[in-house]
């Protein structure tokens, strides 16, 4: 209960108003395309060298928590998901956005992110030092076991036919290889010195979502006058929260899948949405409806995204271990004022861990706040004409793919993937399981390299990738996971038409 | 149009040759750019924004120094870009790490050599450690070798990846004790190699001094030894590898510092070497730096032209057979 003994410190004028800054600031940050959490974070270090350790903390968990559900804004409104982090999200909101639904499924996101970002605060708060065993239980073959876990996911996610989800997931593998092999030293696939870092996750993801959106809408827009711009109702706030509590399972689901997966050092923070729609898809009684704007899948993905906030902090801050990129820029920002974390931390600088980590919590209250605020504001967003909206967006594509390395290669990347998903979504293919197949290759191809060094200097194959309860658990998941999927695959067999393969 | 341009062009040549003619006497008019070839928020971004905090001061260079992160590829994206693209007019800084950017261009594939770049100073010198984790069986540099002696190519040892100081002190290893280690590199670079040693994953570890320190007051490993010529003042009580009785030199220490591309006016780089050091020796820097756990050893320009030579040398003998 000690944390409760520093609440009044995140209450004193400058902290707060630093909260308050952190959280606003970090909401626009995390609604343009290109600036993830990681980024903005990166950005604020530098101003935290003259504030104290606490503030200065404060300044970035708060930046940290609203970035990510910031991300959900240029998700739902532009299909242009801010961060890894949000790509579930764009399934079920852009098609709500579409229907009009844009200002309800904004509110429902931030609703949703608050519920599942301050239970995840919570857990760090109570079970850190439980929660530290557990991250460290996952070794290279079970960080193996839950890539392939994701894999499973590919060909059912967002498209009409299996196939074409898995060819494109096999498309995101391959464009996963590009580059230095840090493990083998092998080069591979380079063919242009931009292609030298491999292809940088953001880039791509801005590039896979953005640009087709952007040919679709200068299309639309040279032939008619762009006044066709998307509708959005109103929403009541209290229709919303009550919206959020008809789906209890949803956000159960994604709360707890965040929570666990979010732990989980290097991989979490990028596929926990993912694996959260996935599973509240499979619970569901309406799964039929996922992707056409249904608020479940929403509610879902928001949940787990904002659920791993607070857990993948957990390594760092118990084992001064930073598990995600983010955790690595925090590191040093409690470095600069000399702290080391671990038991330093909690033993010597307790008014600065436990503010900071209240301040997160308070945090996750004002983002939905602020967050709801900007629900309301979303309507004149849309009425944005379509043709100029196409070049705003272009510029912020632009823009955000450059910032993420500085580099020029980088915008090649994203503007070559881009024009090559248009013309994969004319022929039915979708953008969410070749970005998975691009975020999961590397975690299963290095954890299986790694594993496999390991295990033939140790006890051989066999027995380290299938021994143990934990590879045994994770590999019952996944044959469940793909004999589920078959099943379900068989029941409701469509024959596809001619005509639908050809749309 | 086309006149005010010709005109633009021809007032532009004349100042670019005012500032040649006074011997860059001026420089620098504008805030300079260092790259780093690492993430925001690893170790060598962290020290590099604090070394050059204070450059802005009028006894320095008085000129803020922006960093600008051009990570990927162990490095090898930042340093291609350094020697290929940038602009070598004294504006574009970059910092190095030794030996990883030596190591690269042993093994080829990259755009870059020593005979790319210039050195500056160099600030710190961050020596790699073997551990172990808490309670694990060994106690002693000896222990350690007895294994890997009594068992070839068992004593599983995570690092931050290859041809990095890590990689380097294990090879320097193996060869000095006569024996077979099993080098696990990670992809996460130095967090994820100790990660694997605290999680029991790998049986020991090879690390940066200053991540494991912080890991070692945690609680959470041992330090046995120090791949460096003699003891570091952050961790008097760890004998080196020599003391040890395994001969393993200081090749593997992983020294910072600042370079600039080839073809950087003499004069700036004169400029830059007379000033950096004494940057480096500020105060507030020796301070943040120590806070922070990072070791520094400043160094001005002709010792570090020797320390290049001299790695290189040792380098290209150790990576020949691989």
């Amino acid at each position: 209960m000690e944390f409760i003994y520093y609440f009044g410190d995140v209450f004193t004028p400058i902290n707060f108003s630093l909260l308050l800054l952190g959280t606003i600031g970090g909401l626009i940050l995390g609604a343009t395309p290109g600036l993830s959490p990681t980024m903005a974070v990166a950005l604020l270090i530098p101003f935290t060298f003259q504030l104290e350790a606490a503030q200065g903390l404060i300044l970035l968990g708060a930046a940290y928590t609203s970035t990510v559900a910031g991300g959900a804004v240029s998700a739902i409104l532009l299909k242009i998901p801010g961060a890894p982090a949000n790509i579930a999200t764009t399934l079920d909101g852009h098609a709500m956005a579409l229907k009009g639904e844009g200002a309800k499924a904004l509110q429902l996101s931030f609703l949703s992110s608050a519920v599942g970002g301050v239970f995840g605060v919570l857990l760090l708060i109570f079970l850190t030092p439980v929660l530290a065993k557990w991250a460290l239980a996952f070794g290279p073959s079970h960080l193996f076991w839950l890539a392939i876990l994701g894999v499973t996911v590919i060909g059912s996610l967002d498209s009409n036919s299996v196939v074409k989800g898995l060819l494109s997931g096999c498309i995101g593998l391959w464009l996963a290889t590009i580059g230095f092999d840090d493990i083998m030293g092998a080069q591979r696939f380079i063919f242009h010195p931009s292609l030298g870092g491999g292809i940088n996750i953001i880039a791509a993801l801005i590039g896979l979502f953005a640009i087709p959106q952007v040919i679709t809408m200068f299309a639309k827009g040279r032939k008619n006058d762009g006044s066709e711009a998307i509708k959005v109702q109103k929403y009541p706030i209290k229709s919303a929260i009550a919206e959020m509590m008809r789906n209890k399972r949803a956000l159960g689901i994604g709360t707890l899948t965040g929570s666990i997966i979010g732990l989980i050092p290097g991989v979490g923070g990028q596929i926990a949405g993912l694996v959260a729609y996935d599973q509240s898809k499979k619970f569901s009684s309406d799964r039929d409806k996922f992707g056409t704007g249904h608020p479940e899948g929403l509610i879902a993905a928001e949940s787990a995204n904002n659920a791993m906030v607070g857990p993948s902090l957990v390594p760092l801050l118990t084992l001064s271990i930073p598990g995600s990129p983010t955790a690595a820029v925090l590191l040093g920002g409690l470095l600069i004022h000399g702290i080391f974390p671990g038991t330093d931390l909690f033993d010597n600088h307790p008014d600065v861990a436990w503010t900071f980590i209240n301040s997160m919590l308070i945090g996750q209250i004002l983002m939905c706040i602020f967050g709801l605020y900007v629900a309301g504001m979303a309507a004149r967003v849309a009425q944005v004409p379509q043709s100029m909206m196409a070049a705003i967006v272009l510029g912020l594509a632009v823009f955000g793919s450059y910032s993420v390395q500085s580099s020029m290669g980088d915008v090649y990347v994203m503007a070559t993937l881009g024009v090559m998903m248009y013309f994969l979504e004319r022929f039915g293919f979708s953008a969410a399981p070749l970005v998975l197949g691009l975020i999961l290759g590397p975690i299963a191809e290095s954890n299986f390299i790694q594993g496999s060094m390991i295990a033939t200097a140790t006890d051989g194959l066999a027995p380290y990738f299938f021994g143990g309860p934990l590879n045994i658990f994770l590999i019952a998941i996944v044959v469940v996971s793909i004999f589920y999927s078959a099943y379900m695959e068989l029941r409701s067999r469509r024959y596809t038409s001619k005509e639908e393969i050809m749309a | 149009m086309k006149t005010l341009l010709a005109g633009a062009a021809i007032a532009l040549m004349g100042l670019t040759q005012t500032a040649s003619a006074d011997g860059h006497a001026n420089y620098p008019e504008r805030p300079i750019m260092m790259m780093v070839s690492y993430g925001a928020g690893g170790a060598t971004d962290f020290q590099a924004r604090i070394v050059t905090m204070t450059a802005g001061n009028e006894d320095a260079l008085g000129m803020p120094v922006a960093i600008i992160n051009k990570p990927g590829a162990g490095g090898r994206v930042g340093w291609n870009w350094l020697a290929g693209q940038a602009d070598a007019d004294g504006y574009t800084l970059g910092a190095y790490n030794v030996p990883h950017f030596i190591a690269q261009s042993i093994k080829g594939g990259v755009e870059y050599s020593t005979a790319s770049f210039e050195p500056i100073a160099n600030w710190g010198a961050d020596p790699a450690v073997l551990v172990v984790g808490a309670d694990s069986a060994f106690n002693t540099l000896q222990d350690v070798v007895d294994f890997a002696k009594a068992n070839p190519g068992k004593l599983t040892t995570s690092g931050a990846g290859l041809f990095v100081g890590h990689h380097i002190a294990a090879l320097q290893m193996e060869k000095a004790g006569d024996m077979k280690m099993a080098y696990i590199p990670t992809k996460g670079g130095g967090a994820a190699a100790m990660k694997a040693v605290i999680a029991g994953d790998v049986m020991a570890g090879i690390n940066n001094l200053s991540d494991a320190f912080r890991a070692a007051s945690a609680g959470n490993v041992k330090i046995l030894a120090v791949a460096d010529l003699e003891r570091n003042e952050f961790l008097p009580n760890v004998p080196t590898m020599m003391e040890s009785g395994l001969a393993v030199d200081n090749a593997s220490v992983n020294f910072r510092g600042v370079m600039v591309p080839k073809g950087t006016p003499q004069g700036i780089i004169d400029k830059l070497a007379a000033t950096v050091p004494m940057m480096f020796e500020n105060k507030r820097v020796a301070g943040k730096m120590k806070a922070g756990g990072s070791p520094m050893h400043i160094m001005n320009r002709d010792e570090v032209l020797a320390m290049w030579a001299a790695r290189e040398g040792t380098l290209k003998e150790l990576l020949a057979g691989l």
